[in-house]
């Protein structure tokens, strides 16, 4: 296994320059903000996600945490995926990462869905490491619950 | 490198015990094997070691030839199954230089057996007619430190949510030793037991321990060491060392996974209530009650590991047959040489103390603000196995204000060619992450 299919260049990127970065109020007083904070207790990696939605479009995905390189990026990506689309498909997308995730390196990624996320395929083939690149998108699936969010996937279109 | 000369009639630097390094690494059948395509480096013992084939035979051996239950059989087998468990005990108890192989208790491992002394105060607490060493509730006091491992932190809190007793605890100090200036008010005539750890999972730090013994004695506590990191690399005598308990487990010196030891005080273990309750364990039972066998058997509710403590016997006369001195030297000078090496690397940051004098082979270190994760990722991919995270010593990585960090730890086998194959790797991990 080389490492290298681990630390894409991509996944790297996001982990020096994160995008989104840093817990934001709402700024329509009106939505819905909620967030969750989870954690990995065999790394003591931690991301709190926050949500910020009229229950139909998630206006902001916000976060912050510590962690590893893939913990971080992850978290990196799924606010770029996240933010600003509406909860249905959103939760399409998280529905396809927790499925690449889960695929042991077998599931091949639609980039028109997942973007930037197709970079973790090489994660999906390190148990170790699946639970870090999660970690972000289960927080932020508590987060979209308490803030009222349906969060059932419907189809994205790509 | 220069010699300096050490006069006759002082101890020469070749009357350090020693041994074959290569001969042993050819005992242990998995240090052959290949990782990513590189050389196995396995620098993770203090997790768990590896078995030598001596100790592989023996296990083998006793499945194959004298596998039955002990202590309730007439037939051979069972008398040839109890004669290799209580051989065990008997051979572990000498390792330790024990009185009596009955102060012996066959565990799990260092977490059950801290938990069966826990527990033993837990159940005390309850009878008025317990003696009062461990009976505790409101005002009394358990002391631990802030280098536990979780083992030896989170079953004393569960103790003193139980009885209303209260949890104090040793500081550390920048440099990874225990800080002992407030021994006197921490250990006082309200502390009930000290259960400390003596060679710390994730510092490295190898506590001197006769100080808190003898403020121990002074107030009239119990003294419990977790040797759990301590008894698989440096001879213990539990006459010297004086503590009333000491815990360490078999998988990590050599032994297979599922057998530990709990060393107890005979007249100790004999006022300790039961904790679980079972076959073995009891004297006589009737419907109306039951009494209690004497230890160390009343600790050994149901089957025990049987072929498990036999290879623990096995793992302590492998260590024996090289010298428990002889193997501390050895890590003390691996220990020497990676303070040394590492203090070339960038950006690294020993946590714990950075010289070889009271501290073992263990080094946990930061690389920059490159998480230990993907220090471990990298190092492994070169074949290179370290362990990352808290070490289920979380507290210490809050005290160094870190959330985990990377470990190397070394054994018997580890060689200074490994040392140098890690250093190479972390030098790989910053390119990676420049």
């Amino acid at each position: 296994m080389q490492v290298d299919q681990l630390y894409q260049e991509i996944i790297l990127d996001h982990y020096k320059h994160p995008h989104g970065r840093g817990l934001r109020d709402a700024d329509d007083p009106a939505a819905s903000v909620a967030e969750a904070h989870h954690v990995n207790p065999t790394c003591g990696d931690e991301v709190t996600v926050r949500v910020a939605t009229d229950g139909a479009v998630l206006h902001d995905v916000s976060y912050d945490g510590y962690g590893c390189s893939i913990s971080q990026a992850s978290a990196s990506v799924l606010h770029e995926l996240l933010a600003g689309r509406p909860a249905a498909e959103a939760f399409a997308v998280h529905a396809a990462f927790v499925e690449l995730m889960s695929g042991r390196g077998e599931v091949t990624p639609d980039e028109e869905v997942l973007g930037d996320g197709v970079a973790f395929a090489g994660v999906a083939r390190y148990p170790a490491r699946v639970k870090c690149a999660l970690l972000p998108w289960m927080a932020f699936k508590d987060a979209a619950a308490r803030a009222g969010v349906d969060t059932s996937p419907t189809e994205v279109q790509g | 490198m220069t010699t300096i000369a050490i006069p006759p009639g002082m101890p020469q630097y070749g009357d350090v015990p020693s041994y074959d390094v290569a001969a042993v690494r050819a005992d242990f059948p998995i240090l052959d094997r290949k990782v990513n395509g590189h050389p196995l480096v396995y620098l993770d013992s203090a997790n768990t070691s590896h078995k030598p084939r001596q100790v592989l035979d023996v296990l083998r051996e006793h499945y194959e030839w004298r596998n039955a239950n002990v202590s309730r059989s007439v037939h051979t087998l069972g008398t040839e199954a109890t004669e290799a468990y209580e051989g065990a005990r008997a051979k572990v108890a000498a390792f330790i230089n024990a009185p009596s192989p009955d102060e012996v208790v066959f565990t799990k491992n260092s977490t059950e057996a801290i938990n069966i002394v826990a527990y033993a105060f837990s159940n005390a607490s309850l009878r008025p007619d317990a003696d009062p060493r461990f009976r505790l509730g409101p005002g009394d006091e358990v002391v631990i430190s802030e280098m536990e491992h979780h083992s030896n932190i989170v079953p004393w809190q569960l103790l003193c949510e139980r009885t209303g007793a209260t949890l104090r605890w040793f500081p550390v100090t920048d440099h990874g030793r225990l800080d002992e200036s407030g021994l006197t008010d921490l250990v006082n005539e309200r502390t009930k037991i000290v259960s400390l750890v003596h060679m710390s999972n994730i510092l490295g730090t190898v506590n001197a321990t006769s100080r808190i013994t003898q403020r121990v004695r002074e107030v009239g506590a119990l003294l419990l060491l977790d040797c759990s990191q301590s008894v698989p690399h440096m001879p213990m005598d539990v006459v010297d060392y004086d503590p009333d308990f000491i815990v360490f487990t078999g998988h990590k010196m050599c032994a297979p996974s599922g057998i530990g030891v709990l060393w107890g005080r005979t007249e100790l273990l004999a006022a300790m209530p039961p904790v679980l309750g079972g076959g073995s364990m009891i004297e006589t039972v009737a419907m109306s009650g039951s009494t209690f066998a004497p230890p160390p058997i009343r600790f050994e509710a149901g089957t025990p590991p049987i072929a498990e403590a036999v290879a623990l016997g096995a793992a302590v006369d492998y260590l024996s047959g090289v010298g428990m001195r002889a193997i501390q030297w050895h890590e003390k000078q691996l220990t020497a040489y990676a303070l040394d090496a590492l203090a070339t690397v960038p950006e690294l940051r020993i946590f714990g103390p950075n010289v070889p004098v009271g501290r073992g082979g263990t080094i946990s270190f930061a690389l920059g603000d490159i998480h230990p994760h993907d220090v471990g990722q990298v190092l492994d991919s070169l074949g290179v196995q370290v362990r990352v995270g808290h070490h289920c010593a979380r507290p210490v990585c809050t005290r160094f204000g870190v959330p985990a960090t990377t470990r190397a730890s070394f054994y018997l086998y580890t060689t200074t060619e490994e040392i140098d194959a890690l250093v190479a790797g972390l030098e790989q991990v910053r390119k990676v992450f420049a």
